[in-house]
């Protein structure tokens, strides 16, 4: 019998599958035996949005190599595009079939957003595209917050000023209203749907990156002299890795429009704040470590939340202990003593996969 | 090795040290209001001592404590719009005091426990699930609209009861479990309107409002609409945005260009007060009126007050108010907090004997489950008539609204005047 061999990164992106199924499958039995508090309940689905953010940025800002901080952007556009349009369909169509096309269009829309985005932004190199993008994401708010839209008998009306200006009919209804947003969306995002939308994230991403375009993207971050030499199209690798990373975002977008029923577009949920929120994420987890954003985005989404018990204090033991562990992590003294216990105690144990990731 | 012990014990002793201060942050609410309430006021130094006093003074409150009436807050008190949320806060343990040393509701005394937020939609259901932990039967929030839509969401599936003290937006009653103790956005622009109209205030209306704000373009959306019923003309409306809220002279001058007399300001005090010092500077001089959002302008720091000479405003509560009721809560308010109580504590000091009498109607018990209560509490605040802070005779109808009417007041001479 021939033994089935995994190569290294083989080996390592199962075991990143391995750890999310492990988790999915103790909060099923945590949820059916009932010992799970309701917070936590309430928590699962953002869980997942956020590891899908902080996974999505990851392969802009790791494998790609370019600093983005208009994430929050793109989620807000697939948020307000699969939320109208679970809006308009509510009832017309089986429930199943209408969250996973709202699903489709939030992901198509805010993948065509970084394309769009993307073709004058990707000329820019380091500081200047993450300005840019930042702006953008700025722009993409507040457009949404100056946006109406209304449906009546005779079909859409768009006003940019306020829902009066829309003239709807007797039977109309404001669907986006400017700053209210939008509210009502269909409850439809669930835990299960949350994990199978990570699998297929870390599906696409894990494969691209083991992929010969992945190792094309790899090159332009490494040396982009060398890769254009080489006859690698730069624009075009770019603008793959850019809109694709866009369009998981906007997935995400869309699962948090249908697990809250209220959408707004706020400084605090789509604003800039948001996007270092997710860089954040990504930078504690490891730059071009998938594995380790998803960690980190459940480890700092949670601490918040359990440390309610300090009332008035949380907020500042939260930005402490983002300091100390990111100290923990990067600093190079704790790099280097990391390395040695690692010596001391496991070195039979080949450690060297992390570096490989890198 | 030793090292790796080094590190393990400062994990440790860490780990103690933070869970000690979970364990004070938990007990140091309720010694810090108990302490106020004996007028100690002490609240720096809550120690050990301080605690177990403070256990003895409230023995009453503590030995029904497992069959207490768990009634759980949700605000911001971290943030942007931390002001809020900590007068609602404050307000509404101000009021659980009150009952608690009067007997609490049938007898039975309450715990209050308050969350807070971030006016965050997504972060205001974590806090709703995190007070259902506690074992909350009703539910005193939340305090802004966006948060208390998305939770009514949740109340509505839990069959919760539920009483918003300042969630002004249409949807945050839209279930039948859901209940406010303010006016609603569309109630106050059309209250306004009319205002205007059948006193013959003005002809020729301008208004400024702040577009990215759920509050004020609802509010503004509403009063566009009744103005075409009433005898006045709509000259100018001019948006800002939260973004852009300091220079407003663009706004002044087309609103002056185009010869209002008046000029309706549907927005929170704070950009209001820039208006009145910017039209003063330009010149201009109509009438100005507000909404509730513009109890507080006599507040602003370093803001002249005589600019605010003949504002009118509709609020359903002043602090500078003559009655009995309104000067007892301003001063036991002042007296704990050191501060003025706006209109957001207010509405929550309401809203807590607002379950106090609907409590009371209904004749609920601590045993009862969440929804049983829901149902006798959804109908019993039907019935009940309250004499509150913010209007006299309120009543609730099934639509969750309250009835009560608004208060026109005007500043003269520095303090609000009833019209």
């Amino acid at each position: 019998m021939k033994k089935w061999k995994m190569t290294k990164t083989a080996k390592n992106n199962f075991v990143t599958y391995i750890i999310v199924l492990i988790a999915y499958i103790v909060v099923q039995i945590l949820l059916k035996s009932g010992n799970m508090s309701s917070l936590m309940e309430g928590l699962l689905v953002p869980l997942c949005i956020y590891v899908m953010l902080a996974i999505s940025l990851n392969l802009t800002v790791g494998i790609l190599g370019e600093l983005s901080l208009g994430h929050a952007g793109f989620m807000c556009v697939g948020a307000f595009s699969g939320a109208f349009f679970s809006r308009c369909m509510d009832g017309v169509m089986p429930n199943g079939i209408r969250f996973f096309i709202a699903l489709l269009i939030g992901a198509a829309i805010a993948g065509i957003f970084g394309i769009l985005i993307g073709i004058p932004v990707l000329r820019l190199k380091g500081d200047y595209l993450a300005i840019v993008t930042l702006a953008f994401g700025e722009i993409i708010k507040n457009l949404v917050n100056v946006l109406y839209i209304g449906k009546d008998n005779n079909g859409f009306h768009f006003s940019m000023k306020d829902s009066i200006s829309l003239h709807l009919g007797e039977e109309g209804q404001v669907i986006v209203n400017g700053a209210q947003g939008i509210t009502g969306t269909p409850h439809d995002a669930s835990f299960t749907v949350g994990i199978v939308l990570i699998f297929l994230s870390l599906f696409i991403i894990l494969n691209l990156i083991n992929s010969r375009d992945g190792r094309a993207i790899m090159s332009i971050r490494d040396n982009r002299i060398a890769a254009e030499s080489t006859g690698i199209n730069i624009t075009k690798y770019k603008l793959m890795a850019f809109s694709i990373s866009a369009s998981i975002a906007g997935v995400a977008g869309v699962l948090y429009a249908h697990n809250l029923s209220t959408l707004t577009a706020l400084p605090k949920n789509f604003g800039y704040n948001m996007s270092i929120m997710i860089l954040v994420f990504v930078v504690l987890g490891g730059i071009g470590n998938i594995r380790g954003s998803i960690i980190s985005a459940v480890i700092l989404t949670l601490l918040p939340e359990l440390l309610r018990g300090l009332s008035d204090y949380r907020m500042l033991i939260y930005a402490i202990v983002l300091i100390a562990m990111m100290l923990f992590n990067w600093s190079p003294k704790a790099v280097e003593w990391k390395d040695k216990l690692k010596e001391k105690y496991f070195s039979n144990i080949s450690f060297r996969k992390e570096k490989e990731v890198k | 090795m030793k090292r790796f012990d080094k590190v393990m014990s400062l994990v440790m002793v860490s780990a103690i040290a933070v869970s000690l201060l979970a364990g004070c942050g938990n007990s140091d609410a309720g010694a810090q209001a108990d302490n106020a309430a004996s007028e100690t006021n002490n609240e720096a130094a809550a120690s050990e001592t301080d605690t177990t006093e403070a256990d003895d003074n409230s023995a009453a409150a503590d030995s029904t404590a497992s069959g207490a009436f768990k009634i759980g807050g949700i605000g911001p008190t971290t943030g942007s719009a931390a002001v809020y949320g900590v007068a609602v806060q404050n307000a509404a343990q101000l009021a659980v005091d009150e009952i608690n040393a009067a007997g609490g509701i049938n007898g039975v005394s309450i715990e209050f426990k308050f969350e807070d937020d971030e006016c965050d939609a997504e972060k205001s259901v974590n806090a709703y699930n995190t007070l259902k932990d506690w074992g909350m039967q009703m539910l005193m929030g939340t305090v802004t609209s966006g948060c208390s839509v998305a939770v009514a969401e949740k109340t509505s599936g839990d069959n919760m009861f539920q009483l918003t003290p300042s969630g002004s937006s249409v949807d945050c009653v839209k279930y039948d479990n859901a209940f406010r103790v303010c006016f609603s956005d569309p109630n106050q622009g059309a209250a306004s309107a009319q205002y205007i109209g059948e006193n013959s205030v003005a002809s020729s209306v301008a208004v400024i409002y702040d577009s990215s704000d759920i509050y004020s373009s609802g509010i503004y959306e509403k009063f566009v609409s009744e103005a075409a019923n009433q005898p006045f003309e709509i000259v100018s409306a001019e948006a800002f945005t939260a973004d852009n809220k300091t220079d407003f002279s663009v706004q002044l001058q087309k609103a002056k260009d185009a010869g209002a007399e008046l000029v309706f300001l549907p927005i929170y005090y704070t950009e209001a007060s820039l208006i009145l010092s910017q039209a003063s500077t330009m010149g201009y001089e109509p009438i100005f009126f507000g909404c509730d959002g513009l109890d507080g302008i006599l507040n602003v720091q370093n803001f002249d007050t005589s600019l605010a000479e003949g504002v009118m405003l509709l609020t359903p509560f002043a602090a500078d108010a003559e009655d009995e009721l309104t000067q007892k809560f301003v001063t036991a308010y002042k007296e704990k907090f050191g501060d003025t109580p706006n209109q957001f504590a207010a509405d929550a000091y309401d809203a807590i004997y607002a379950i106090k009498a609907a409590g009371e109607k209904a004749g609920i018990t601590p045993d009862m489950d969440m929804s049983t209560m829901c149902e006798a509490m959804k109908t019993a605040m039907t019935e009940i008539t309250l004499d509150g802070l913010t209007g006299v005779g309120m009543t609730w109808d099934a639509s969750g609204e309250p009835n009560k009417a608004p208060k026109a007041v005007k500043i003269t001479d520095g303090v609000y005047t009833a019209m």
